[in-house]
């Protein structure tokens, strides 16, 4: 199997676990008791303002004539409109889904670094005191739920120290860079703006961590772990004895192969960081989709929360094959395993 | 088995467990926990403050010697309510956990040993499907569509759960259906139930186990999580991530209220993740 066929084999099969979710989902949120109609119109409404809308939006027939309905409005770019914001669930979603972007991207870009900083540096010196500190700090980082870490950090980093800002993607007073790719961080460089990007940086940094804490420390270990395997490889000793720099035999030589486990797993981490979104965003108040979906499932707009729902698995999809390609990229026996066969 | 070899083997594991002072500090971490959530009236210093109870004239009194972890905005002991809290997120581990488990559990036995079938297929496609969006999205959605409550929590925890038990027994079937002894049992015309839970289960069982201890953690994290938007239990119920909730609005002038709670969720995932990694360190290679 090549490439390309691997990337379509896992495209296709993507595509039905997608089908299968739209079925579940779907249902799941025709099968809920009370009545979305009335949930929308609130309860002073008409009865026949009521009947109206459920006629329009097919509530009244039966749930697979329903499905059928959405999937063939899907197909034209249409998830419906939203019980609350009666404007289109697929706007919406264009709408809010790069702030989540931004924020998803910056924190696992975060993340994965900070995690081979302190794999790599305490699995190279093992059982230091460093390797140590390290090891006590991911023990309590994996504990901590990404909510709890948000609120304390709004109120260590936030309150008492003033160091980071607590809320939104920029400081009121600031103007937003004309819209290009919608993250703020571009948009502002491609504007020449460096106060606005600095800004917006600031105001990712809280959110971002809150993401990624556990998964963060998680990878430090996961990377520590491969580090110090790779350490007692016979190629690391035979790159001593020719009397290679320690330098250079840890970056060019120990770091491609230590990082396969941790970038292996970095689908999981956006998939964390993407989950971890809906609480975060709203503390932070986050104009994101995270935000969007949270008040959906509050309110009960299950439209949107469909939507919002379906778009995450699709995201979460490509991601995955993504780093699956990475993987192989940097792993020369999955590449092979890939080509030949 | 003799009792004396029953004897020796749980010594063995005893050492292997001992030897790391992690797993024992997650041990006692674990057992104080229990002791304190079922012995909650006994140890919460103010026991009638758990669940409805005011008194304004003590709102929000910062940390005391009378209140260690100060009082909350209805002037409720916060250290006691925390206590009863244990309750609830032990309640909600040990349910979903053993709900989610034997379903998972028994479709990854059955696609494992029906490898390359079309059970094999369908079961593994079904579990693909609820993992096909991250754990907490699907759980989020789930609860909402129900009465928020903590029942429905556990239920949506649940069913985002049992396809991790299914994956993993997966894979472990799989392997072991080619071991001799299943093939033995295959040619002397066993009964597919004996094989499944005869041969192949006894021999997935550690891999369960631990996972299980190391699932404790994430699924009282995932839980806190619900009930910290209020998908969860609702008040007064004394529900950690509730209280973290409740409490945020009064940071950072009142920061003990949501503070606390939160440190002691932390706690109490740490204690089952180190009390997990003991075990699966304890069962490695066993």
């Amino acid at each position: 199997m090549n490439i390309k066929k691997y990337v379509a084999y896992r495209l296709v099969s993507s595509f039905f676990v997608l089908f299968g979710l739209s079925l579940l989902i779907f249902s799941l949120s025709r099968l809920v008791p009370g009545d979305p109609a009335r949930l929308a119109l609130g309860p002073m409404a008409p009865q026949w303002a009521v009947d109206k809308l459920r006629a329009q939006l097919h509530l009244d027939e039966p749930v697979y004539i329903q499905y059928i309905y959405w999937v063939t409005n899907v197909f034209r770019g249409d998830l419906g409109q939203s019980l609350v914001t009666r404007r289109g669930v697929f706007n919406d979603i264009l709408e809010f889904f790069p702030a989540t972007f931004e924020l998803v991207i910056f924190s696992v870009i975060l993340s994965t670094s900070l995690a081979i900083i302190l794999g790599v540096t305490s699995g190279k010196y093992a059982n230091s005191l460093w390797d140590n500190i390290v090891r006590v700090i991911s023990y309590i980082g994996i504990a901590i739920p990404s909510f709890v870490w948000a609120i304390m950090s709004v109120f260590i980093f936030g309150y008492v120290l003033r160091w980071f800002p607590t809320l939104g993607r920029l400081s009121s007073g600031v103007v937003m860079p004309p819209k290009v790719t919608g993250l703020l961080l571009i948009d502002s460089l491609i504007a020449g703006k460096l106060d606005v990007f600095r800004d917006a940086f600031y105001h990712m940094i809280l959110p971002g961590t809150s993401l990624v804490i556990s998964r963060l420390a998680q990878e430090a270990r996961i990377t520590r772990a491969s580090v110090v395997e790779n350490l007692h490889k016979d190629y690391i000793m035979a790159a001593r004895s020719f009397g290679i720099p320690e330098k250079t035999i840890t970056l060019r030589y120990l770091l491609k192969p230590s990082l396969i486990p941790t970038v292996a797993v970095m689908g999981m981490d956006i998939a964390g960081s993407m989950g971890g979104s809906f609480i975060v965003e709203t503390i932070f108040n986050w104009p994101g989709l995270g935000r969007y979906g949270m008040s959906a499932m509050l309110s009960n707009d299950i439209n949107a929360i469909v939507g919002v729902v379906m778009l995450i698995g699709v995201f979460f999809a490509f991601m995955n094959i993504l780093v699956d390609l990475i993987t192989a990229y940097l792993d020369p026996r999955i590449m092979m395993k890939l080509r030949g066969s | 088995m003799n009792t004396e070899l029953l004897k020796e083997r749980w010594r063995r594991n005893w050492y292997k467990f001992s030897r790391n002072p992690l797993s024992i500090l997650g041990l006692a971490v674990v057992l104080s926990i229990i002791v304190i959530a079922i012995f909650a009236d006994f140890f919460a210093p103010y026991p009638e403050h758990a669940f409805v109870f005011v008194d304004f004239k003590n709102a929000k009194s910062p940390p005391s010697w009378q209140h260690l972890c100060g009082t909350d905005m209805a002037g409720r002991d916060i250290l006691s309510r925390i206590f009863f809290g244990f309750r609830y997120s032990l309640v909600m581990a040990v349910s979903v956990l053993s709900v989610a488990t034997p379903p998972g559990v028994l479709l990854g036995l059955i696609a494992g040993y029906m490898r390359d079938t079309w059970v094999d297929t369908a079961i593994m496609r079904v579990a693909d499907v609820f993992l096909s969006v991250p754990s907490m999205v699907l759980a989020l959605a789930v609860c909402s569509m129900l009465e928020p409550t903590l029942y429905n929590a556990m239920l949506a925890v649940t069913v985002m759960w049992w396809p991790w038990y299914t994956r993993l027994v997966y894979g472990a079937a799989s392997s072991i259906k080619n071991e001799y002894f299943v093939q033995a049992a295959e040619v002397t015309g066993a009964s597919t139930f004996h094989i499944l839970f005869g041969e192949i289960f006894p021999n997935c069982l550690s891999t369960i186990f631990t996972k299980m201890t190391l699932d404790v953690g994430w699924v009282i994290l995932i839980g806190s999580t619900l009930s910290f938007v209020g998908l969860g239990a609702q008040p007064p119920t004394p529900d950690l991530g509730t209280m973290v909730s409740d409490g945020s609005k009064y940071i950072p002038a009142q920061w003990w209220i949501s503070l606390f709670p939160a440190l002691f969720i932390v706690v109490i995932i740490l204690g089952f993740n180190l009390l997990g990694d003991g075990v699966r360190d304890m069962l490695a290679g066993d």
